[in-house]
């Protein structure tokens, strides 16, 4: 899923200086599974925002709206018509929902009240960790299911490098170094002979660094 | 394959036992904070790494700084790390450098940023040490550009990288060693030795795969200091290995006298190591230390024959 966090309230304080009417729209999808942009969420962040308000004695009108999803105009149709009677709208999606919100949204301004971190899993309850960076070149069946561009904090396809100790990164003694990862796994289901072939650059026109990516299914059009 | 050879090519391949040192560049554009390190160390080492931006620190280019060395009669090392450059500039400073005779090259992946003073910093990492060897051999040997186009004049190129035979996990660093071989490591510098067994142990491994006639290999020596500089490396650099009793050693002579310890113990490692099957030479890395590596050679009467 992707993984996000909301922004300190302060900085949500700061976008929605100078408007009255805020249409707050949480998300169903991921956001709500980690727990940063879920009706639940939405409720906390409208009465925080209200509390705010009411210390600098200024007015507010929030309008609380949970979409199945942000991220496809199938969805948005509930939060467009809603949007005419706002003057503003404070996104809790990821980052591709607030921009689709935003493209939809004609001369309304769209705020992000999350930081889009990663695409992660649940490590345990109340902590996701990151496992993919969407390179768009999956070298998984070469690392033994670990991915050495998301889990190695210098996305060494060859490695680990000197700085891995008892098992963990130099970076942070809590992250776990990505190479020792992938050694094990490869040590746990036979296949160290894999170690030593040497992975070749990355073609990295598959990932961010080609521009914008997309991906089209003429059969579902 | 170089038809032009370095002097530290030439050293290894005549089978003498080689000395290199480390100087680390100024932290602005002073060209003669380089020329002073170059004249104390010139006549003692072989060649003379340049670090590129160590531990992430903003320096002058090694490139510039191996010119300077080069100028003033040192055979220099170029360090280049992946963290800050891609495929493209790194080819690019690889061509630059050989123009301005620089023929050493030493592939690093880098410190992590974090480590530095720009931790805000974008890392590159579009390439790892490994690719990079396989990519400045093929420049050389089959004059071709990672993407495949020729290369209009192959650059003359002795290719070195690093071993950490005191980095976890133990049981993959000959393996590793390995591929950085088959990637085109002729020679390798490998971190500091304080752990003799461990290195022992290690350099067994190598022969077992006859690695060692395969590269050259120079163990490192960094000269300890003061108390606290051993302390630091004991805790707090990853892939450093300082055994408690050589701290103990150090905590056990009076402050004034540590640096005169730290050399002693580098000269007695030194001679440990070239007892050693497969160590060809010693990398000495005498941290913002420089001034010490004459002493050092002396004592261990290392006599490279210099450029």
């Amino acid at each position: 899923m992707i993984v996000g966090d909301q922004k300190p309230i302060e900085e949500i304080m700061s976008y929605l200086e100078g408007y009255e009417r805020i249409l707050l729209a949480g998300c169903h999808g991921c956001v709500t599974v980690c727990s940063a942009g879920g009706q639940k969420e939405v409720d906390l962040l409208a009465g925080m925002i209200e509390l705010g308000r009411r210390r600098r004695r200024q007015a507010c009108n929030i309008t609380k709206i949970t979409l199945e999803r942000q991220c496809d105009p199938e969805f948005l149709t509930d939060l467009l018509a809603k949007a005419k009677e706002n003057d503003v709208i404070l996104s809790m999606a990821c980052g591709a929902g607030v921009q689709l919100v935003a493209e939809k949204a004609e001369s309304l301004k769209v705020f992000p009240a999350i930081n889009t971190n990663f695409i992660g899993a649940v490590q345990e309850k109340g902590l996701w960790t990151e496992r993919c960076q969407a390179c768009g070149d999956c070298k998984l069946s070469l690392t033994g299911g670990i991915c050495p561009v998301t889990r190695c904090a210098k996305s060494l396809l060859n490695g680990p490098c000197g700085g891995s100790r008892n098992g963990f990164c130099e970076i942070d003694p809590a992250t776990p170094c990505g190479w020792q990862l992938i050694i094990d796994r490869l040590e746990a289901t036979g296949c160290m002979d894999q170690y030593e072939m040497i992975l070749e650059p990355a073609d990295w026109s598959k990932s961010r660094d080609g521009g914008p990516r997309k991906y089209l299914r003429e059969d579902l059009k | 394959m170089s038809l032009n050879k370095s002097n530290l090519q030439a050293k290894l391949e005549s089978g003498k036992f080689a000395v290199t040192a480390e100087a680390g560049p100024p932290r602005g554009a002073k060209p003669e904070v380089m020329r002073a390190k170059a004249k104390i160390l010139k006549g003692c080492v072989d060649a003379c790494n340049v670090t590129d931006n160590q531990t992430s620190v903003v320096r002058m280019c090694s490139l510039a700084a191996c010119k300077i060395l080069r100028d003033e009669g040192l055979d220099a090392v170029m360090q280049m790390v992946c963290r800050d450059r891609n495929r493209i500039a790194a080819q690019s400073d690889i061509l630059g450098a050989a123009a301005l005779g620089i023929s050493n090259l030493l592939c690093l992946s880098g410190d992590h940023q974090i480590f530095g003073d720009h931790p805000q910093a974008k890392n590159v990492f579009d390439l790892d040490s490994i690719q990079l060897l396989k990519i400045a051999r093929q420049m050389r040997d089959e004059a071709k550009f990672a993407g495949g186009k020729d290369v209009d004049g192959r650059p003359d190129l002795f290719l070195g990288a690093a071993a950490n035979p005191f980095a976890d996990p133990f049981r993959v660093q000959v393996p590793r060693l390995a591929k950085k071989v088959a990637a085109g490591a002729q020679f390798i510098q490998t971190q500091c030795v304080f752990n003799l067994d461990k290195f022992i142990e290690f350099m067994k491994g190598v022969r077992d795969r006859g690695l060692h006639e395969k590269t050259f290999i120079l163990a490192g020596i960094t000269p300890i200091k003061s108390l606290p500089m051993a302390e630091y490396m004991a805790t707090k650099v990853a892939g450093m290995d300082v055994p408690a009793a050589l701290l103990e050693r150090i905590k056990g002579v009076e402050k004034k006298k540590q640096k005169q310890e730290g050399i002693k113990i580098a000269v007695e490692t030194i001679h440990k190591l070239k007892e050693i099957e497969g160590v060809r030479g010693i990398h000495i890395m005498a941290i913002e230390w420089e001034e010490v590596v004459p002493e050092i050679v002396q004592q261990a009467n290392l006599q490279p024959k210099t450029a």
